[in-house]
């Protein structure tokens, strides 16, 4: 994937005006919310990692969660996700809990996520990679994968990941190996595999974090192409420039809580964010840091002591 | 030093490891012809007319246990067995003895139990004293079947008495010292390195082997033009002074491991599950090199092999046992304020804490992980070396790795405190279960306790949950 | 030194009893390991479970060869469900912690005094192989010794041999067709990143326990197969020395291929019939230097042979990981 190659075309926003009205204030209720977040609590040893009271997510927005390093960003992902359990809490998607429902389930529910190190499976073709994603594969059973009797819906699958390929420019990779990839297309892949499973609802755990900047503008137009295929989008980001450009609604942690809630233009006028922002950029080596080594965990170990299921 | 040379030097040839082919029967067989052999050949040196009906007999035997651990059967020295009103006699260092008698006729033969080792007793103590008749023109063979563990313990589990849940649990104490200094170093580098060393367990008997090794043959055992210099250059030395060059043997080996191996696999990306599999190859490597020098046999150390147990209360323990339980409190102390106290010690476990943020505060974390590599194989030789105040075998180690992996995932992996705590638990729990179940299968005790930890609480008891992204 | 017999017994190693019940073994630690990524360091114990499972019923329960074999499959999967419920959710390690201690734990507990019984103790298992060979479609008399070129067996090998094979490469062929079914590919997703296959709806403990179970019953079957062979069930035959073999075996082949068992159980015990076959056929006064000077002799030997595949399976986990016939590409793909 190469920086020349053509962004998809700019989308219209099927959900702009959808947050007139709204307060930019934490917590405050969204007109059409598909998951809302209650009271939920996560602690580390004597460490509060999170702590949100209230949180609705628009339904077809795209909503972006920020926050200096450290904030509790990807806990609270996890959290959302079911890869981690909170201490107390609820979450409810489309009005069902799914608090601690174990995350192989949530594929099936319509909500699907990446990974801030991008989890391609390195050693299987781009081609089987995108397969997996397929969801409800009468193959996967040990007894009937014996059998032919999943070949059509096989080809069936394999023609849709073919048409999404096509979609985030990577039929030429089909039969590589994903190990072959850059950075910029294994994000692509894992945004595309996610595809797969049909979401309603994609989490997207920094999306643009180690991707050539000449590749951002393209991976920004694909989850902008999100949005226009009707779905939610949720991505955590750093990057302010990024949130501006694409997000319709911004939510700021900071230690943990939500700070600040509110459109791009709210958010970026806001005290209290620049507050959390430069406050704690001065003084959060520390906390950098801890994210750093999460970040390396999570791509060194095989899984985690954590009960996973 | 060649192998053959330090083979040929072992102090019992004739148990050389082709024994352990055998099959305990075969053996068994092989014991009671070469027993009656030997006996002939005895009276008739000491009689000089064995055919003739009115010359002398003999009582005669074995003494013997089955060692669970290792099911082979143990010999046992120094023991007294007296015949009433004829004489007594001390088993020799094959556990036989033999006391000549007047004639043919009924004897009483007694046994002293006082004399047994520690946690050895009779199987059946109610024949003890033994009414026996000796008949004409042959010795007469006697049986005394001890076992390990409290008596009558083959037949069922034996009573909840104070004096025995006492004497247990310092037995359990002991093995979990002797395990919490194995543990800690395998804690310590997981901790540091992300690394499950498999072959931790090897440095646990080459501690044990090399203090045994130091005991019996010096420095000489190594460099043979030595041997004609005093020690500790040409003989054996005192083990004290021999379990201090285990110690350091280990340390060697711990520094040459990581130095030559895993540091530079660690270099060279070398994915942990690869290196796993790395430490099972070194494991089975290092044990049958060990098979191949030190031959199969158990075998003990030249010092204090044969003490009696003194009686501390309720308790009996060997003066030996004693003073190593001491020292190993000591050494887990002093590891303790080394960890505590030292720049060393604390850059140690802010590594294992989270070694990233180590390293950004500018701990050099590979001379971190040589010193944890280099103290925590000298631990476990130290362990090695008072494990092997019981008994010395090629294998020691291998047979405890369940234990101090169980030891260590109880404490929570890569904790060193934790390590300490579940080795003191898993000793006490799998030798106070022999109250309940046989002494031949308490191990799996540590299984059990492995699985019942891993299923409710993986982190350890003193672990905490972590978080995953 | 008669270099034609050392040669003529080498090749006849290749198809023999070894490769062959290696092999199968090997080909349950590849689903565990080549496809999965489980960490199974106690395969040997699924190879006991088998053996076991065989014996119990015919010996103690007194039923029949046949309902044997089905046990010596339950078995082998009560196994795998004892090992993988407490440990597959868990980080890799742990599975290998259990499955190392579990397989010596099973050892100790068959040879046990009060199992004895049961499990015949130490002394093991007898007779419970007979119906094996009187099948009638066993077209080998026991007693004859079958030769075609180099190739030289006794008859009672030849019957074992014949269904071993058949059973290996049977096997293979149905690992292959589930590996390229979508239930591998999950498999294969869960050995490269087990979060993005959860990620992506796959329910990863189970397809864990699921392939533990298939590998485990694949080396109870390479057990059974040994036992039957051998005519009996010795509790030490069933050391940890096996599983590291079968590891050093499959990595030699490489991970994750579809034969590589089989190539590398016939490399392994090839090399390994050469170097012993030389060793014990040296003339008179090298063998007698060798004794002098290193200590090796006959009896020995065998010890060296367990040094080597340490230290093999050192090297190769650190220099050649995917196998002697892996490519370069390849490893530089290997997580790392």
């Amino acid at each position: 994937m190469t920086a020349d190659q053509p962004a998809p075309a700019q989308p219209v926003n099927p959900v702009a005006g959808a947050f007139d009205g709204v307060d930019p204030e934490p917590g405050v209720p969204k007109p059409d919310p598909i998951l809302v977040v209650d009271d939920i609590t996560k602690h580390f040893g004597g460490l509060r990692a999170v702590d949100v009271h209230h949180l609705e997510i628009q339904r077809g927005a795209i909503t972006a969660l920020i926050g200096p390093n450290g904030a509790g960003k990807t806990t609270f992902f996890n959290l959302l996700t079911g890869f981690d359990r909170p201490d107390s809490g609820s979450v409810y998607l489309n009005g069902e809990s799914i608090t601690r429902v174990a995350p192989h389930r949530l594929a099936s529910r319509g909500m699907v996520r990446t990974f801030q190190l991008t989890k391609a499976l390195t050693r299987m073709p781009v081609i089987d990679n995108m397969k997996l994603g397929a969801t409800g594969q009468i193959g996967e059973h040990f007894w009937q994968a014996l059998l032919p009797v999943w070949r059509r819906q096989e080809a069936e699958i394999e023609a849709q990941a073919d048409a999404l390929l096509e979609r985030f420019n990577l039929t030429h990779m089909r039969d590589e190996y994903a190990g072959t990839l850059s950075g910029g297309q294994r994000k692509l892949v894992e945004m595309a595999r996610a595809l797969m499973t049909d979401p309603t609802i994609v989490m997207l755990d920094e999306p643009m974090a180690g991707v050539n900047p000449a590749l951002t503008q393209s991976l920004l137009g694909h989850v902008k192409s999100l949005r226009a295929d009707g779905r939610t989008v949720i991505f955590v980001e750093h990057d302010m420039d990024v949130v501006q450009d694409i997000s319709d609604w911004v939510v700021v942690m900071a230690e943990g809580a939500i700070i600040a809630e509110g459109r791009p233009d709210d958010i970026s006028a806001d005290e209290r964010v620049i507050d959390a922002y430069l406050g704690s950029h001065h003084d959060s080596d520390l906390f950098e840091e801890f994210e750093n080594e999460q970040a390396n965990e999570q791509d060194n170990e095989p899984g985690s002591p954590d009960e996973h299921a | 030093m060649s192998g053959q040379s330090w083979r040929r030097m072992l102090p019992h040839p004739s148990q050389r490891s082709r024994a352990l082919h055998m099959s305990t029967r075969a053996s068994a067989m092989l014991i009671l012809v070469l027993g009656a052999v030997f006996g002939v050949l005895m009276g008739a040196g000491s009689a000089g007319a064995q055919t003739d009906d009115s010359g002398p007999q003999a009582i005669f035997g074995q003494l013997d246990y089955e060692d669970v651990e290792v099911q082979e059967d143990i010999v046992v020295p120094g023991v007294i067995i007296e015949v009433d009103g004829v004489g007594t006699s001390e088993t020799d260092d094959n556990g036989e003895f033999r006391i000549e008698v007047p004639g043919p006729g009924p004897y009483v033969v007694t046994l002293d139990v006082d004399t047994l080792p520690t946690s050895i007793n009779l199987r059946n103590p109610e024949n003890n004293p033994l009414n026996i008749q000796v008949r004409e023109g042959s010795d007469q063979r006697v049986l005394f079947p001890l076992i390990e563990g409290e008596a009558g313990s083959g037949d069922d589990s034996g009573g909840v008495s104070f004096r025995r849940v006492a004497q247990l649990t310092a037995e359990g104490l002991k093995q979990g010292l002797y395990l919490a200094m194995a543990a800690i170093g395998l804690s310590l580098i997981f901790g540091t390195t992300g690394l499950v060393n498999f072959a931790h367990s090897e440095l646990v008997t080459w501690g044990m082997l090399s203090s045994f090794f130091f005991n019996f043959y010096g420095l000489a055992g190594v460099i043979g033009f030595l041997a004609p210099l005093p020690p500790p250059f040409g003989g054996g030395v005192n083990l004290i002074l021999a379990a201090v060059f285990g110690m350091l043997c280990g340390a060697a080996l711990g520094y040459v491991l990581n130095r030559f191996i895993f540091r530079s696999a660690r270099q060279a990306g070398v994915s942990l599950i690869a290196q796993m599999v790395m430490t099972i190859g070194l494991s089975i490597l290092l044990r049958y090199f060990f098979l191949y020098l030190f031959g199969g046999s158990p075998r003990t150390f030249g010092d204090y092999a044969a003490q009696r147990a003194v009686s501390i209360g309720p308790i009996e323990l060997t003066p030996k046992d004693i003073v190593a339980m001491s020292l190993s409190v000591v050494v887990l102390v002093a590891v303790a304020s080394y960890l505590e106290m030292t720049k060393m010690g604390k850059a140690m476990r802010a590594v294992a804490d989270n070694r990233d943020l180590a390293e950004s505060t500018g701990i050099n974390v590979e001379r971190v992980i040589t010193w944890v590599w280099v103290s925590g194989a000298a631990l476990a030789a130290i362990s090695g070396v008072f494990f092997g105040l019981d008994q010395v075998k090629w294998d020691f180690g291998f047979r405890i790795l369940l234990l101090i992996f169980a030891a260590v995932t109880l404490g929570g992996l890569g904790k060193a405190y934790g390590a300490l705590v579940g080795a003191l638990i898993v000793g006490l729990a799998i030798n106070l279960s022999t109250l309940v179940i046989d002494a031949e299968v308490k191990n799996m005790v540590a299984l059990l306790i492995l699985a019942v930890i891993l299923l409710f609480r993986p982190q350890g008891i003193l672990g905490q949950r972590e978080r995953i992204g | 030194m008669d270099w034609g017999f050392i040669l003529e017994r080498t090749i006849s190693t290749m198809f023999g009893v070894e490769v062959m019940v290696f092999a199968l073994a090997a080909v349950g630690l590849n689903v565990h390991f080549g496809y999965t990524g489980l960490l199974n360091f106690g395969q040997v114990g699924f190879l006991a479970a088998g053996a076991y499972g065989l014996g119990i019923t015919v010996t103690y329960l007194s039923w029949s060869f046949w309902i044997g074999i089905l046990f010596g499959v339950v078995y082998s999967i009560v196994l795998a469900l004892i090992l993988g419920l407490p440990t597959l959710r868990l980080r890799a390690d742990y599975l290998a912690i259990v499955t190392i201690a579990a397989s010596e734990t099973i050892r100790l507990l068959v040879r046990w005094r009060r199992s004895k019984e049961i499990t015949g103790g130490a002394e093991g298992i007898g007779e419970f192989a007979d119906p094996f060979y009187d099948v009638s479609i066993n077209p080998f008399s026991v007693g004859v010794r079958y030769e075609f070129g180099p190739f030289s067996y006794v008859g009672r090998d030849m019957w074992v041999l014949t269904v071993g094979w058949i059973v290996l490469i049977l096997t293979v062929l149905f690992v292959k067709r589930l590996m390229s079914s979508p239930w591998g590919r999950t498999l294969k997703a869960i050995r490269e990143d087990e979060d993005a296959a959860r990620a992506l709806g796959k329910n990863a403990y189970f397809y864990k326990l699921q392939s533990l179970m298939l590998g485990g019953v694949i080396g109870g079957m390479a057990g059974m197969l040994q036992v039957i062979q051998k005519g009996s069930i010795q509790p030490d035959t069933f050391n940890p020395v096996i599983t590291f073999t079968i590891w050093a075996i499959l990595i030699l082949g490489g991970p994750g291929r579809t034969w590589s068992p089989v190539i590398g159980s016939m490399i392994y015990w090839t090399l390994i019939a050469f170097l012993e076959n030389v060793l014990r056929d040296l003339p008179e006064g090298a063998s007698e230097t060798l004794e002098d000077t290193i200590g090796l002799s006959d009896f020995n030997i065998s010890q060296v042979r367990f040094m080597l595949v340490g230290l093999g399976l050192l090297l190769l986990a650190r220099y050649r990981p995917q196998g002697i016939f892996g490519s370069r590409e390849e490893m530089a793909l290997d997580d790392r």
